[in-house]
């Protein structure tokens, strides 16, 4: 029992990291039905942008808070003017092989133009142990899904409660509507694009100190964030959370108690039973068929 | 894409020189490099004929790259011959292409792209862990070359023109698969499902069908893969292998014929030769990733389609020419 708690705990820790990623992937989606397939590799890159910050002196946050602004400009606006506006009237397709191409190219880039080794990354958190019932919990997993949850709770928030948030929802449902009623539609999905960029920054910031920062950290987890958001379902952001968890802690049993070879197919499973009995995921909503 | 009589002509006698004579001159690692680059073609000849033709997603083909690989790999390896390999690759490929096939009846679009990646991370993790059947990480080795009628094919260019014959004649099977009414049903399913069916098109049946034939060829191109480089191990299968194929169908154009050709050319040969460009090695793959971004905005239709798009502007500069002359006339006479 002690040994499910330990391994559920650490679960819900990495799986609040798949969150955060997961909610970028239905932002996204929602609002400019748009797939990133370069989703992991937005992670990767600011996890790199805040270890040049830091090896120039910066103290960790305003690391943080120059990646951000930097992660904004490269990862939401160039991305959004250089690759989805221009491809968007030809349908997904070319979407989606441009953000392939595109993670080719920022994987590679970094390997070549950077390093290819596996660089450490100071904890945000300090290195303190927990000891409850027996079950001990590091403060790194605490501190990750504290603030993970924070930060998936506030962009909840940010979207029911504010105007813009509103705004943004409108345009994600009805975007001609949205536009008639004088909403700035382009304005909107950029937030949406910008939003995707700050908390792909700050999963960096939560995932690099225990993965490590390497120029392929982003492959494995951009797929399971995809797999999580599939799972809640693709068109609610609180299925995106939920979806993370689910991924993160049977990963983290199955590897324990099934076989640590197979921990990969764990998503994978969960993925094939969830669209073969509920295709819109656990919390999503049903989608029309257009004639 | 239609070209005038002439001109296609010449390509295609240009085309029979360059796979026929131009070998001939070659040293073995350029007749290496152009078989692969055919068995390639192969793959992704059935990768066009899911997504390009019949529209379906799949993000999963290196996955039957690799089952077609092992088949014969494993086969061999048990004493049986590769002629009962390659057939045995080709069935076991269009079982588990139609298996793959039933999610694809319950989600669409980019579920259904997910779901074959998952698929091939599945094969993947087979390939890799059951080492009883695999050997793991470390491969199977000494994969021989087959004889045909007595002719050894242990040489390469031997080898070469062996897969050539079996490209082309792939490729005709294709050519009159895509002309006979099921290629037509398979590019009603791609353009409006709903309306597909409901013009008689069995959706279930096709849908299952364009999987199924596309793992085929994948098949057979993993079959003579294997018996090619000698050696397989689970790397040139999993997810990035699938992603790459993907990438070679668009690039090249997806739903043209011969995309393929092109799109392989650009994802094989290509990053093969920049690896031996000075100062570019360490950079191909960035570089290639970036073209594919450019390539995408500027051509969302692959490279194929440029014929089509200067055909379309001229069209359009005619159209525009000729109302232009027709206003002026009404100017005059009026």
């Amino acid at each position: 029992m002690t040994d499910f708690l330990q391994l559920f705990f650490s679960g819900l820790a990495t799986g609040s990291i798949y969150a955060l990623a997961a909610l970028g992937f239905t932002l996204l989606w929602q609002a400019s039905g748009t797939i990133n397939f370069a989703q992991g590799e937005f992670v990767m890159l600011p996890a790199f942008m805040m270890l040049g910050f830091i090896s120039l002196g910066a103290p960790m946050l305003v690391s943080f808070v120059c990646t951000a602004l930097l992660a904004v400009l490269l990862l939401g606006w160039l991305f959004k003017r250089g690759v989805v506006d221009p491809l968007f009237k030809y349908g997904m397709m070319p979407i989606v092989v441009a953000t392939i191409g595109l993670s080719i190219a920022m994987r590679n880039g970094v390997r070549a133009g950077y390093s290819a080794e596996a660089h450490p990354f100071a904890s945000l958190f300090p290195d303190k142990l927990f000891n409850i019932a027996g079950v001990t919990i590091t403060m790194q997993d605490v501190g990750t899904f504290a603030l993970a949850l924070v930060v998936v709770m506030a962009t909840q928030a940010f979207l029911a409660k504010t105007v813009t948030g509103r705004a943004m929802q409108a345009v994600a449902q009805n975007t001609e509507s949205a536009s008639v009623l004088g909403i700035n539609v382009p304005r909107m999905i950029f937030y949406t694009f910008a939003i995707n960029a700050v908390l792909a920054v700050v999963a960096a910031m939560l995932v690099t100190p225990t993965y490590l920062a390497k120029f392929d950290m982003g492959e494995g987890l951009g797929t399971k964030a995809f797999f999580a958001a599939i799972i809640g379902g693709f068109n609610n952001s609180r299925g995106a959370l939920l979806g993370g968890l689910i991924v993160g802690v049977c990963e983290n049993l199955a590897s324990a108690y099934i076989s640590p070879a197979y921990k990969d197919a764990v998503a994978l499973v969960i993925f094939m039973v969830v669209i073969l009995f509920k295709p819109q995921g656990l919390l999503g909503k049903k989608e029309e068929r257009k004639v | 894409m239609k070209l005038p009589g002439k001109l296609s002509l010449v390509l295609a006698i240009v085309a029979a020189l360059l796979v026929l004579v131009v070998p001939q001159f070659l040293k073995n690692y350029g007749i290496y490099l152009l078989s692969y680059w055919l068995v390639f073609i192969i793959a992704t000849m059935g990768l066009n004929l899911t997504i390009g033709y019949a529209g379906q997603k799949s993000l999963g083909h290196a996955a039957f790259f690799g089952i077609g690989a092992y088949t014969v790999a494993i086969l061999m390896k048990a004493g049986f011959s590769f002629w009962l390999g390659l057939p045995a690759a080709a069935l076991i490929c269009f079982v588990t292409g139609l298996i793959l096939g039933f999610p694809a009846l319950r989600v669409q679009a980019i579920y259904l792209a997910f779901a074959t990646l998952g698929f091939n991370t599945a094969i993947w993790l087979v390939m890799r862990n059951e080492e009883w059947l695999t050997g793991g990480t470390f491969g199977i080795n000494n994969i021989a070359r087959p004889s045909l009628f007595g002719y050894s094919l242990e040489g390469n260019l031997a080898y070469y023109y062996f897969v050539l014959a079996v490209t082309l004649l792939l490729a005709g099977l294709l050519w009159g698969l895509l002309r006979s009414p099921w290629g037509k049903a398979f590019t009603a399913l791609r353009d409006n499902p709903i309306r597909a069916e409901s013009l008689g098109v069995n959706i279930r049946h096709y849908t299952l069908l364009s999987f199924a034939i596309g793992a085929v060829y994948a098949g057979i191109a993993g079959a003579l893969f294997a018996s090619l480089v000698q050696f397989i191990e689970p790397g040139p299968f999993n997810v990035a292998a699938s992603i790459m194929l993907y990438l070679m169908v668009v690039v090249g154009g997806a739903g043209y014929f011969f995309g393929p050709v092109i799109g392989a050319a650009v994802g094989v040969v290509l990053p093969e030769w920049l690896r031996d460009v000075p100062g570019v090695s360490n950079w191909y793959l960035p570089m290639f990733g970036a073209a594919v971004v450019f390539l995408m905005v500027w051509l969302p239709d692959g490279l194929l389609s440029i014929p089509d798009r200067i055909r379309d502007r001229r069209a359009a500069r005619a159209a525009s020419a000729a109302r232009a002359a027709a206003t002026s006339k009404v100017g005059a006479s009026s």
